[in-house]
């Protein structure tokens, strides 16, 4: 139990000591018994790709080598560069190897850690490796990115308070507690500029005032952790790898509005970050972070975590409070909005887990430091989940106003196959499609919302020209329809509509009047859905006509995907040229559509093709070909 | 019934289980939706038995449970089966005779697309296009995936998982 | 309270703060369409057809649930507002089964009809996947989910004010719809029939179980000899079918009209009531001198009694063992009246007329009859009833006034305000009183039981005894009052219990009033009124004093609460589960 700030200066100096050989101001090589540290990503995409199991190798050979005393390894949160794990970091070299496996941990053993050489064919990035201490730097993945949110990620043990706190944690909170009326906060959070990161990006600042001043003894923060965009995955890594700094900023936010209750909802389909969560809480509550009289300046907060159930709708701010209730997930209309009558109709703060993320730091640094970074409007650091048609899939962290070709070129790495730029997807389902003219656009709140995209959560698709905007479109209302809550028309048979619309122009069946159609629905289901989900569903729709009519007339007037991806409209051709009748692709056709032997030409029968390209895929003289 | 009774004994446990849940959950505001993840994880699924309980002891009305129940996709009301069988009902399966395929583990197991079987082993779920047109019709049982498959094949495929 | 200025149109309104747009812009005059709005029973704002342009938000507001704000600007009318209104109304059509020549709402009218009207919806431009679902037919409610355009003020009377709970919102998106638990039909739930449901709905997705064709055919089946009976609200309801204003009493053309029928006998249910007032006053008596169960609870609203059945099973002991009113008329329509004019018992054939879904069902209960010869044959609603006249082109308004036939057509006022909520309470206070203290009062309006306060509290001195008395209206006041009794937080002496908010003057099978209407108007109030004001005309205001039945009791039953009334005119009980096997 820490009683005051003073005792928790103490532990984080004790604590820090053991976590200088990570940090990279290292000065002085402390005398701790363990001389290496082995971080190990233990989260999302490396945990799928087996780095739990590289983890529980680099602790064999440990003991195999009777190096207890001298290295440690720690399974942190995510680095970032999800496609390359899984991803481990040995320090104080901070020397970063990628798609390690369990039978490569031997190796680094024998060369790196006992030989003092780095394994070079395990080495992130392409590059001939020069000298070990600028190596990271000098990736443009990471030295273009600037971390304020999952600062924390990748150098932590996420389910060990001390490291958090020897890393500055939980000083905001002592900070607050000790200098700040609950005004203060506000007026601090105001002058940052820091807004929403979870999709409208409201002024949190004057988020937390709305509720501040309603006068009642009973009102909630909450921490909206229903990450459903599909391809978004920020906030999911800063729970699993960083939940403390999420916690700290909730108590900061119930002193701030005088709230003495969280919720932290989260999607069930996390079930690591809710075990982390709950293992940071327990561990909160047991330094008196959490709790009665916290820090001993009278304050009482606590935090619950409460389980979403499958339902996208509940990341939208009303319905996740209904799902609280125990009801079905349904937005409310507003006003009365949540600052006034939320969560049991009190009043209730609710922001994102990337929102809450930067919240420490502006208070430890001042908002003055926060709002140097970024753009006019939109200050600070922005999350992105890369993903799509790019080479290095993942997690980065940019400054407001960073353009897209550089998101996508210096640090996605560029497109694979040398394919060329289409669109890029941001604001999932809610979110729009932008073109290659908008590539060189700084990337804010404002600037997306104009070009009829938004920020939402931060996914960023990347689409080559192999990619239908039709196809897309219909795929982003497979989804809405899918998870629109039903409870107003204009969602529940609007985007319904529209779904069979789309479906009906990607068959081949679309008429020129279904984009009128398509427009006047869209319009309106802008204009009156129920909640913001509802009116962003069109969104996807509206962009993709915006920027690639074309090919829209293509599928309607012409009857053609000029992708080659809509199926009843693409045909397989042999070209009888190039065919040496070598029949694999008539043994592998699973609908018996070609016919032909050696002496007779192969051709496929158009009616029988169902169009799923094994032909052209087995083929080994490369003579079927697609013909949009 | 006599104690000695398999089943009567783990119905007995699970309801003593589903109790403590329930009890647990008594003074949390909002708790319908806990109570439903830990219910469906003693059960496996969500049938009118628990959430008549749920209902009446959480005094909500059973509809409403109901209506909570089917709106969210974790919540199910039909139990899965030891060995979940997946049709594939993609175009490429689909012309290559999935439906009779699918035809046939309905009669050969008496249950409709998304039923279980009275003895747990065996539930039926039609799917979406898993991508292996090459090998259609393709099914899915657990983990095995079994391609080019007749409606004949299905008694054989059964028969071994009925000796396991 | 405290009032803000806001502009709709460009008029200005100083209104007060906690007006609603909608309920400001009434205020000039301007009707904002509504379709999922009735106001205090659902205000969710989920069919977005209020919608209304509020200055400096981009989506449009809707204005039944949006409050006003002071400096508020609002348009009610721009192209935008008046496109969205009809792309949604167009988009619930084309999930709509639009059978409306086929309709039962067709000849009354129906709210999505009227606002295709009004929006001049000329066309459905975007057709598609229709939702095709099983219907539900019960003995009193029929569902057709097809029809419902999930406005939800079903699932909001059925939840909130009946606390029956037995239909919400299932599953999600598209696929949502009104259901049941496991879309079990509603006859297998604690549905208690009582089709306040059939009251808020818009469209025809909810209607009663038509009878009518049975009863056409008893008309013309000369064997049978065809009684109606008609119940006290169903006079103050039935003139809101052909276009008259709300309570205004037709009892002589009602008369009238069921002799243009055909049927051969028209009575007054109300003798029934007072038969009921003789035996349930007597029970109260007894129970209250011999030490007997109490509270005595009212057992005249079928709705309320499977209520009770389903969720008070262990308080079935203190509901009252008379049978309602209709079952006991009919009862002794079956042996008396039929003994008396000389026909076979089986060749009467009484139809009720009945301002209750609940009704058919308790006809319809095993244990409601004698001997084996039904009590009722066929329960008609006030709407039922008002369909029959209007299919035969009966121009009702114009008609003139008939009397009830004799020997059961002067009933008491007693008999008359049973419809309203307390009606029964007061029906029995004026019947107790008089017994008790063997003096005819004449102070016997009894003010404090009257009224729509969910729960009234009313003590009565009568004789000796100082009674404590409670009456309820609404299932939901009902949960409360019972809650009350059963923890012993609250004793009375005797409690009125009816299903429905109002009592009958508002029961499921009373004529519809749009929401427009609804919303604005207390129909149960205007209908109550009503039978108020029979009450005074009548000469015999007193159900003891009603001629027919002090003969009945000499000729036939003997004394109240005597063996022969057991047998004819009194029930019993059964636990009900809820959803068990």
């Amino acid at each position: 139990m820490i009683k005051n700030a003073k005792e928790l200066t103490t532990l984080r100096d004790h604590a820090r000591q053991s976590m200088e050989i990570r940090l990279d101001r290292l000065v002085d090589p402390s005398p701790e018994k363990h001389k290496i540290d082995i971080l190990v990503c233990g989260v999302a995409g490396c945990a799928s790709s087996g780095s739990l199991k590289v983890a529980d190798a680099i602790e064999e050979q440990i003991k195999a080598n009777g190096l207890g005393e001298e290295v440690k390894v720690i399974k942190t949160g995510c680095f970032g560069l999800c496609a390359e794990g899984p991803i481990m970091m040995v320090c104080p070299e901070h020397v970063m190897y990628t798609k390690v496996t369990p039978e490569d941990v031997a190796e680094i053993f024998e060369e790196h850690i006992k030989g003092g050489n780095v394994v070079k064919r395990l080495l992130a990035g392409e590059n001939e490796y020069e000298e070990i201490k600028d190596r990271l730097p000098q990736i443009p993945f990471f030295s273009m990115q600037k971390r304020i949110a999952l600062n924390n990620c990748g150098i932590i043990d996420p389910e060990n308070i001390d490291e958090y706190i020897a890393l500055d944690g939980y000083q905001a909170l002592a900070k607050v507690l000790n200098e700040y009326e609950p005004d203060d906060v506000i007026d601090e959070i105001k002058k940052s500029g820091l807004r929403g990161r979870g999709g409208g990006g409201f002024p949190t600042g004057r988020k937390w005032e709305s509720s501040a001043v309603v006068q009642d003894h009973e009102k909630y923060v909450i921490c909206n952790a229903d990450e459903g965009d599909p391809g978004a995955f920020m906030d999911r890594s800063i729970l699993e790898g960083d939940p403390h700094s999420v916690i700290e900023a909730m108590i900061i936010n119930g002193y701030a509005v005088g709230s003495h209750q969280g919720y932290i909802y989260v999607r069930a389909e996390y079930p690591v970050a809710v075990q982390r969560l709950n293992v940071a809480i327990k561990q909160a509550k047991e330094y008196g972070f959490l709790g009665k009289n916290i820090l001993g300046k009278g304050f009482d907060f606590d935090l619950e975590v409460r389980l979403g159930a499958g339902a996208f709708v509940c990341g939208e701010g009303s319905a996740l409070m209904t799902s609280i209730e125990g009801k079905r997930g349904e937005p409310r209309p507003k006003p009365p909005r949540s600052a006034e009558k939320g969560l049991w109709k009190k009043p209730t703060v609710l922001n994102n887990v990337e929102t809450y993320a930067n919240i420490p730091q502006i208070i430890r640094n001042g908002a003055d430091w926060f709002k140097g970074i970024g753009t006019e409007g939109s200050k600070g650091t922005k999350v992105f989940a890369l993903g799509g048609k790019i080479n290095n899939i993942g997690l980065v962290v940019v400054p407001m106003g960073t353009t897209l070709r550089e998101i996508i070129y210096d640090i996605g790495g560029g497109i694979p196959g040398g394919k060329a730029f289409k669109a890029a997807q941001t604001g999932g389902p809610s979110g729009g499609c932008l073109p290659a003219d908008c590539l060189d656009t700084p990337i804010d709140y404002d600037s997306l919302t104009k070009l009829g995209s938004m920020m939402g959560s931060g996914g960023l698709i990347v689409m080559d020209e192999d990619t239908c905007m039709v196809d897309l479109a219909r795929f982003f209302l497979d989804f809405t329809v899918d998870e629109s809550c039903g409870k107003c028309p204009p969602c529940r048979i609007g985007t319904k509509r529209m779904h069979e619309i789309l479906v009906r122009i990607t068959e081949g069946k679309g008429e020129p009047e279904d984009l009128d159609k398509l427009e006047v629905l869209a319009k309106n289901i802008k204009a009156s859905a129920l909640c913001g989900l509802g009116q962003s569903a069109p969104n996807p729709v509206l962009s993709t006509m915006k920027y690639f009519r074309d090919e829209y007339m293509a599928h309607v007037v012409d009857k053609k995907c000029p992708a080659g991806v809509c199926k009843s409209m693409v045909k397989f051709i042999i070209d009888t040229d190039v065919c040496r009748n070598c029949g694999i692709c008539k043994k592998n056709c699973p609908t018996g559509a070609i016919s032909g032997d050696k002496n007779t030409p192969f051709v496929i029968d158009q009616d029988k093709c169902v169009k799923c390209g094994v032909c052209m895929e087995k083929c080994p003289f490369k003579s079927i070909y697609k013909n949009a | 019934m006599s104690n000695t009774c398999a089943n009567c004994a783990d119905a007995q446990v699970k309801a003593q289980k589903l109790d403590e849940i329930v009890a647990k959950y008594k003074d949390t505001r909002g708790a319908l939706i806990p109570v439903l993840h830990e219910a469906q994880e003693v059960y496996g699924y969500l049938p009118l038995e628990v959430q008549r309980v749920i209902a009446e002891k959480l005094n909500i009305p059973l509809a409403e449970v109901y209506g909570v129940v089917s709106f969210y996709t974790q919540f199910s009301i039909y139990p899965k089966g030891q060995y979940q069988i997946n049709v594939c009902m993609g175009t490429a399966c689909y012309v290559k005779g999935a439906n009779e395929v699918l035809d046939k583990f309905r009669t050969r197991l008496s249950i409709d697309v998304g039923e279980c079987t009275e003895d747990g082993k065996f539930s039926l779920e039609a799917c979406r296009c898993i991508g292996a047109c090459g090998l259609a019709p393709v099914v899915t049982i657990n983990d095995e995936v079994y391609g080019k498959l007749t409606a004949d094949d299905v008694d054989g495929i059964l028969d071994d998982y009925e000796a396991r | 309270m405290n009032k803000v200025n806001i502009t709709i149109d460009g008029i200005k309104l100083y209104v007060p703060a906690n007006y609603t747009i909608l309920e400001a812009a009434k205020e000039v005059s301007i009707n904002i369409p509504t379709l999922c709005f009735l106001k205090d029973v659902n205000e969710i704002g989920c069919c977005r057809m209020c919608l209304v342009e509020v200055k400096g938000s981009s989506a449009l507001q809707a204005a039944c649930v949006h409050p006003v704000k002071e400096g508020m600007e609002v348009f009610t009318h721009t192209p935008k507002v008046m496109e969205a209104r009809k792309v949604n109304l167009e988009l619930i059509l084309s999930n709509h089964n639009a059978s409306c020549q086929t309709c039962t709402r067709s000849w009354m009218d129906c709210e999505l009809q009227a606002l295709a009207n009004k929006l001049s919806v000329d066309m459905v431009r975007f057709e598609g996947e229709n939702k095709k679902l099983p219907l539900d037919v019960g003995v009193s409610i029929v569902r057709d989910p097809n029809k419902c355009i999930l406005c939800r003020r079903c699932v909001s009377a059925c939840k909130n004010i009946q606390t029956v709970g037995v239909i919400d919102m299932v599953n999600r998106g598209f696929n949502t719809q009104v259901g049941s638990p496991f879309g079990m039909p509603l006859a297998e739930t604690p549905c208690v029939n009582c089709g306040q449901c059939i009251n808020y709905c818009p469209v025809g997705a909810l209607h009663e179980k038509d009878d009518i064709d049975k009863v056409w055919e008893a008309i013309y089946d000369p064997t049978k000899h065809v009684v109606v009976q008609t119940a006290p609200a169903v006079r103050v309801a039935l003139g809101e079918d052909f276009g008259m204003p709300i309570g205004t009493p037709v009892t002589g053309k009602m008369v009238t009209a069921l002799r243009m029928l055909g049927v051969d006998k028209v009575f007054d249910t109300d003798t029934g009531a007072d038969l009921t007032i003789m035996e349930e006053v007597a029970e109260l008596i007894d129970r209250v001198r011999g030490g007997g169960k109490l509270p005595l609870i009212t057992s005249c609203s079928p709705g309320w009694i499977k209520f009770c059945e389903h969720n008070f099973p262990e308080m079935l002991d203190n509901v009252s063992s008379c049978k309602s009113p209709q079952q006991m008329f009919g009862s002794i329509l079956k042996s008396y009246y039929a003994e008396k004019n000389d026909i076979d018992p089986k060749d009467v054939f009484v139809v009720s007329v009945m301002p209750c879904t609940a009704k058919k069902f308790e006809a319809a209960r095993p244990e409601m009859e004698v001997d084996g010869i039904r009590d009722v044959d066929v329960v008609l609603t006030t709407r039922e009833l008002g369909k029959m006249i209007y299919d035969i082109g009966i121009d009702f308004p114009d008609l003139g006034d008939s009397d009830f036939d004799n020997p059961f057509g002067n009933a008491t006022g007693a008999g008359v305000i049973f419809g309203a909520t307390g009606g029964v309470m007061e029906a029995a206070l004026r019947t107790a009183a008089d017994l008790l203290t063997g003096i005819s009062a004449d102070n016997i309006e009894y003010e404090p039981v009257r009224g729509l306060e969910g729960i009234k509290v009313a003590t009565v001195q009568a004789g000796d005894l100082t009674l404590r008395a409670a009456v309820a209206h609404g299932l939901g006041n009902a949960r409360k009052l019972m809650e009350k009794i059963e923890s012993g937080e609250e004793e009375f002496h005797f409690v009125e219990i009816m299903a429905c908010p109002g009592g009958c003057v508002n029961g499921g099978g009373q004529p519809l009033q749009l929401s427009d209407v609804r919303s604005w108007t207390d129909v149960r109030a205007e209908r109550a009124k009503g039978l108020y004001t029979e009450d005074r005309g009548t000469f015999i205001r007193k159900s003891h004093n009603n001629p027919a039945v002090k003969k009945l009791y000499k000729e036939y039953l003997g004394m109240a609460g005597g063996s022969r009334a057991h047998q004819l005119l009194h029930t019993h009980y059964e636990a009900r589960g809820n959803y068990e096997d």
